[in-house]
């Protein structure tokens, strides 16, 4: 999930495009067609898509983080293979939605520096600690459920590999919400301690969730733009009420209560109404001031030095195999 | 530090279903025997294939989206390609 990038201001370019080509490729827009790399597009929606797609990429890749700190801890054999097999499904991920990026005409090489860099955000929730085994999961069932929620239109976004990786993600992805919501479940269904360490958990994770949806739809300005060209298909306040709506029930069949006093089912329209969110936390940690976030760049900034050997000496076998082949052939010829 | 492009190659696989290998997706590796590797680890993690090509990106020729018009409108106007152009009498039967 992750399309917190949606927000953020960039989309001001529009008039500048030749109308006519402008005009055609709305109307393709509006006809419901998807927009494949070698189409024309205005500059502005090639600019949202890169910002928006390799930010969701490095949400994928940050967000193995958080989870691979449980992995050699996992209680069972059993919940070990599965908390592997979600963390390599994130780094897949990251990887199908770096490759639509690219298709947009940027490196590979650029987005990965534009992360370790600090120029490129991703997604709030990776800055928060994973104090517990009950976190885990927590993560699976909220961070995942809202992120599940709000991929599900993106698999009809306009832009075609943007669509197809999302589509493919969504299909991996719900096996993550699952296996979340069981640990829970394991939780409350044991020792009053394991009971109180998945409430912490839920205490912890609720509000940092919530956010994920980015900010209010009065306070997004970008919205508007994206969702004329069906980048985005519907705004962070419906998203946001609709995992509300899907969570609420799941979390009294735990057994648990959510940290909100104000929550409460709104027998008029069906939905559950929730107080109000701290927005000045989400900006301090988008900001780069949550809890962890020098840890995370500085985890995937190790990561990429320590590979760098690898990927140098990788490159250097294949010259030097393809020199010999080439002498071979000359050879023979 | 600029670090050196390592090349893409885009993924095809057959599926068990013995159809034809299909376009999945893209990676980047340094030659063609990590690339397989790679494909393998980023698109069959849950039995989605038998076989694997992998072809350099920079290999493939594509037609220019401009030239949609003229290279496939014209089939739009041969009616006469599709069975359903010919009249066969009922009492013939299926053909």
């Amino acid at each position: 999930m992750y399309t917190q990038a949606l927000n953020q201001a960039d989309a001001g370019s529009v008039g500048r495009e030749d109308p006519a080509k402008l005009e055609r490729f709305e109307a393709r827009i509006d006809a419901e067609e998807r927009i494949e790399p070698n189409d024309w597009m205005p500059e502005a929606y090639r600019r949202t898509l890169v910002r928006q797609i390799s930010q969701h990429a490095h949400s994928e890749i940050v967000g193995m983080l958080p989870e691979g700190n449980w992995i050699t801890r996992a209680p069972s054999l059993r919940r070990k293979a599965a908390l592997l097999a979600k963390v390599q499904d994130e780094g897949g991920h990251g990887l199908y939605l770096y490759a639509a990026a690219e298709t947009l005409g940027v490196t590979r090489e650029e987005l990965v520096e534009q992360l370790l860099a600090g120029r490129a955000k991703y997604s709030s929730i990776f800055n928060y600690p994973t104090l517990t085994w009950a976190d885990i999961g927590a993560i699976g069932w909220l961070v995942d459920g809202a992120a599940i929620m709000n991929q599900i239109p993106l698999c009809r976004t306009s832009y075609g590999p943007y669509a197809r990786a999302m589509i493919r993600i969504c299909k991996e992805e719900s096996f993550h919400q699952r296996q979340g919501y069981e640990i829970m479940l394991t939780l409350c269904r044991g020792t009053r301690e394991q009971k109180a360490m998945a409430q912490d958990a839920l205490n912890r994770w609720w509000w940092p969730a919530l956010m994920m949806f980015g900010p209010p739809d009065a306070e997004s300005a970008h919205t508007a733009q994206s969702m004329r060209w069906k980048i985005k298909r519907f705004t962070n306040d419906a998203l946001r009420q609709q995992f509300v709506d899907a969570t609420v029930p799941q979390g009294h069949h735990l057994g648990l209560t959510f940290p909100d006093p104000e929550l409460r089912y709104d027998e008029a329209t069906g939905h559950w109404r929730f107080g109000a969110i701290d927005w000045e936390e989400f900006r301090r940690v988008l900001a780069g001031n949550g809890p962890c976030n020098r840890e995370r760049i500085e985890a995937r900034r190790r990561a990429h030095a320590e590979g760098a050997w690898v990927r140098e000496a990788a490159l250097a076998h294949a010259a030097k195999r393809q020199r010999r082949a080439d002498a071979q052939k000359i050879a023979a010829e | 530090m600029a670090e050196r492009p390592m090349p893409l190659w885009e993924v095809f696989i057959r599926a068990r279903t013995g159809l034809a290998h299909r376009h999945v997706g893209s990676v980047h590796a340094a030659d063609a025997e990590m690339a397989l590797q790679a494909a393998r680890d980023t698109y069959t993690r849950r039995g989605e294939g038998l076989s694997i090509w992998v072809v350099p990106s920079a290999a493939i020729a594509a037609s220019d989206p401009a030239d949609k018009d003229m290279l496939f409108e014209p089939t739009a106007s041969k009616p006469y390609r599709h069975p359903t152009f010919y009249t066969v009498p009922e009492e013939v039967g299926h053909m």
